[in-house]
């Protein structure tokens, strides 16, 4: 088998074995245009990978988890980081191994190397795989290439390269990947040419940085820009940028320099240059016969071309889904440190002023058109931060991902959310307040008066008062976490201790600290210095350090994760304590409860009588079976096992009944919802993926947690005994409680 | 559709499709004993018919012991049944039916199997109406739902 092959070995029957680029590559070189030399890994090597160590069957497995279209991003990006995992932690079988490397020995023993995708399909005139998929610059040594053709493998299981696979219907079950090997050209000038520009098709477009090329492609490096006329080739303009950096080679890799300042003051191309570029783009497009998207190179030797492929438009794809636009998101370090001095600096002080403005103002007195008028006009308020939120703190949690890839690429662990553990057990707003609670909880413990004078505000008597000090401490957490039971409290008579705080105080009191869950973040696991230490040590000198920023970053992004909800749900408390007021007024109207009535028909209902909202109703009866989940798969989100008797959370009332060790299942995990986490054995949602607010409150809790499960508040009944297995994913329904039964 | 439609439908989408189960029943001295049968079913899924000879284990079996477990699968002996195949595990009680309403069970049951004709119209062979109280439905290797026919 024939799994390494030169370019002076790669005919058309060869194509779909070394894939679009190697075989454009080989083109290239018998028409006698500079390339580099060039080693094609076929897609047999692939193929003879994933079959002989049992990959496939784990990648479909992983992949018909559930419905595709059904995945949000996360659980895209969880699936791809699983699968990724699953290629940095198989080593090629020895035989494989062999026989790659002994392709690779005579050109490549000690040469840097580029290991690029190509993968067969990929840069045809109907598909463009263009940037999906992965290449690494500057790799030494013959088994760093092979580690780094598994990484480039794994990038045809990547978020994005998956979604873009589902848009065109390609079989994900016929997928394959050639790799090319390339010699390293050190070019001091680099660039990308399209010999049609997309914009105009009389012209083209060159664009040209100083040093090597991924600067440009990635996007980190901004390039000077000349767009020629096709026919003549006039040069028409050229648009120059304030030149500041370059991507060079270092010992290993690539990396980030300031460019000297006799270099920014001129352009990377002379107009000669520029010439030279478009005569070989020309010659290209005749070669191939169609418009061409360029990747070239000026070294030593002269100009050389990196890669050509056919110019094509973007198809498929539903404009709409929402999931492109995030895995569009690969955010640079640079840009997520941009964005984090925004998000602290701006944006987190704004939201806690609208809150703080909001709660000022009562709605107690406002009349009924007024009500209606004020919980309108908090919604639309609140509307406008979930915006910013989606702008700005989701793409900014990005940084948890960018760490996850550069952690398990630097460690390899068996668990690929072990980078999580580094991360967790930072000062998390939630846990402030859940900690908060727990101090309140041990007064109550500890002072069985304290208990009696609070159970009977609970039961409507009076009751004797409470203690300075509880009351202080009270008063402390309303005053810095606002009323956490907000829409709990609609029957709150004393507003200085609402009946929904107490509840919950209470039944925390009830239960030793003891039997509460580890602390959070810490217990049996290694301590966090620890693994700092671990991580830091895979890297030296300037890679360090660089390390150990990103690490920090993804520490704010992973605590972001959270206070930004915290915050949210501030301001959603402010507009729930209007609805709050509106629903009062309707309950005493009379016509049926309103408890589960959205806002904004509550708003309908308080100006217009008449207005009767529309309901929904589940439907389970079907053509005479009654049809029921008996074992649901999600996504494993905090490893580890519980069983136990389900409370499905739908709306906040539900939070005020929940008892010490029953199972959490609800929607999503809302902000205000956290503080019961404490008191769950295990966390279900509906909504998917890792870097979810209730998947990393359950990590710091050390609670099993299973996200990503279809329908599950109207499968599962509260009640209803459940076992959760957050280390796979499945939750499993043993008993139903008799009111679900009829 | 909802989904409670949908995953009816892919049930009957299997059943229909496959014309083999196996038939788990019960010994004399309680050990399970399992055979593959050819079976039918009937459009409103409450019904399974199977036939077999009055001379086999599994007759005795049936006879002393009405409960029974079937399980119909779609599995294609490769690799990729983990997480393509979807199988019904089918609970109910079998009773062996005679006079007219062999008749016309028999009609149905050929319908599936024309080919066993020569079996099924045999006076050594006995048709069996196995009435479903419920399948679990198994797919995506670990997706399970309960179907409780209401009686």
């Amino acid at each position: 088998m024939t799994w390494v092959l030169p370019l002076s070995q790669v005919d058309p029957p060869q194509r779909p074995d070394v894939g679009g680029k190697g075989f454009a590559l080989a083109e290239m070189a018998r028409a006698g245009i500079p390339v580099p030399e060039t080693l094609c890994i076929s897609t047999r090597a692939y193929e003879a990978y994933v079959s002989k160590t049992g990959l496939r069957e784990r990648i479909m497995l992983e992949l018909s988890r559930k419905d595709f279209a059904e995945m949000r991003w996360e659980e895209l990006w969880d699936g791809s980081l699983r699968i990724r995992n699953l290629f940095l932690r198989t080593p090629m079988p020895d035989d494989l191994a062999a026989a790659i490397s002994q392709g690779l020995t005579p050109r490549f023993h000690l040469r840097p190397a580029v290991v690029r995708s190509s993968a067969p399909g990929e840069d045809s005139e109907t598909v463009s795989f263009a940037g999906l998929h992965e290449s690494f610059v500057n790799v030494v040594g013959i088994d760093d290439v092979l580690e780094h053709v598994r990484l480039v493998w794994a990038s045809l299981w990547s978020d994005a390269a998956l979604l873009y696979r589902q848009d065109l219907n390609l079989d994900v079950s016929r997928s394959t990947m050639a790799v090319v090997v390339q010699a390293l050209v050190r070019g001091d000038r680099s660039g990308v040419a399209f010999s049609r520009s997309p914009n105009d098709p009389s012209q083209a477009v060159i664009e040209s940085v100083y040093g090597l090329n991924q600067g440009l492609v990635d996007g980190t490096v901004e390039p000077d820009q000349w767009i020629i006329h096709r026919a003549t080739g006039e040069l028409l303009t050229h648009v120059a940028p304030s030149r500041e950096q370059m991507l060079v080679a270092g010992d290993e890799g690539v990396r980030l320099e300031p460019l000297p300042q006799e270099l920014s003051l001129h352009p990377p191309l002379s107009s000669d240059d520029v010439a030279t570029v478009f005569d070989h783009v020309r010659r290209l497009e005749a070669l191939f016969g169609g418009p061409q998207d360029v990747e070239w190179t000026w070294g030593e030797a002269g100009l050389v071309i990196l890669q050509s492929r056919p110019i094509t438009t973007p198809v498929g794809g539903d404009p709409d889904d929402e999931r492109r636009w995030y895995l569009s998101l690969r955010r640079s370090f640079e840009n997520l440190q941009a964005l984090r001095d925004k998000i602290e600096g701006e944006l987190i002080p704004g939201m806690m002023e609208e809150a703080q403005a909001l709660s000022a103002r009562s709605v107690d007195h406002l009349p009924d058109q007024g009500l209606a008028a004020e919980i309108d006009r908090r919604q639309r308020i609140y509307d406008e931060w979930v915006q910013v939120y989606w702008d700005k703190f989701i793409p900014f949690a990005h940084g948890i991902r960018l760490f996850g890839q550069v952690y398990n690429d630097a460690l390899h662990p068996e668990d690929p959310y072990a980078f999580m553990d580094l991360l967790a057990g930072t000062d998390m707003a939630s846990l402030a307040r859940n900690q908060a609670l727990e101090q309140m909880a041990a007064m109550i413990r500890d002072d069985a008066g304290l208990a009696e004078a609070l159970r009977q505000r609970l039961t409507g008597g009076e009751g004797g008062e409470l203690c300075d000090q509880f009351q202080q401490r009270l008063d402390e957490f309303l005053g810095r976490f606002g009323d956490l039971s907000f829409a709990m409290a609609s029957d709150t008579r004393s507003p200085q201790a609402p009946d929904a705080l107490i509840k919950v105080l209470l039944e925390m009191a009830s239960h030793p600290r003891e039997s509460l869950r580890r602390e959070p973040g810490q217990a049996d696991r290694p301590s966090r210095s620890a693994l700092r230490d671990e991580y830091l040590n895979q890297f030296a000198g300037e890679e360090r350090v660089r390390a150990a920023e990103l690490l920090d970053l993804a520490r704010t992004s992973y605590r972001l994760r959270d206070d930004d909800n915290i915050y949210l749900g501030a301001i959603e408390a402010e507009m729930l304590v209007a609805a709050e007021e509106g629903r009062k007024r309707l309950s005493t109207r009379g016509g049926g409860p309103v408890d589960a009535v959205r806002v904004t028909d509550l708003a309908k209902m308080l100006r217009d009588p008449t207005f009767v909202p529309q309901t929904t109703e589940e439907e389970e009866v079907q053509d005479g079976f009654l049809i029921r989940a008996r074992q649901l798969i999600g996504q494993p989100a905090g490893p580890g096992v519980a069983h136990g008797t389900a409370r499905v959370v739908v709306s906040q009332y539900d939070l005020t009944s929940f008892e010490h060790g029953e199972i959490l299942v609800c929607d999503a995990v809302d902000p205000n919802m956290t503080f019961v986490v404490p008191l769950a054995a295990a966390v279900v949602e509906r909504r998917g993926g890792m870097l979810i607010h209730g998947a990393i409150i359950a990590r710091e809790y050390g609670l099993p947690c299973v996200t990503g499960v279809p329908d599950v508040t109207s499968l599962i009944h509260t009640g209803d005994t459940i076992t959760v297995d957050g280390h796979l994913g499945i939750v499993t329904l043993s008993q139903r409680t008799e009111a679900a039964v009829d | 559709m909802s989904d409670a439609q949908t995953t009816r439908s892919l049930l009957l989408e299997l059943l229909t499709s496959q014309r083999l189960a196996v038939l788990a029943t019960r010994e004399e001295d309680g050990h399970p004993y399992a055979s593959l049968m050819a079976f039918a079913v009937t459009e409103d899924l409450r019904t399974i018919l199977l036939v077999t000879g009055r001379a086999t284990r599994k007759y005795a079996n049936l006879r002393a012991e009405p409960r029974v477990a079937l399980l119909v699968d779609s599995r294609s002996h490769t690799a990729s049944d983990v997480h393509e195949a979807v199988a019904a595990t089918v609970l109910g009680d079998a009773e062996e039916v005679s006079g007219a309403e062999r008749d016309q069970l028999i009609a149905a049951y050929l319908a599936t199997h024309p080919h066993l004709e020569d079996f099924a119209s045999s006076p050594s062979f006995a048709l069996f109406r196995v009435d479903v109280r419920s399948y679990y439905l198994v797919r995506r290797f670990q997706q399970v739902t309960e179907f409780h026919v209401r009686r």
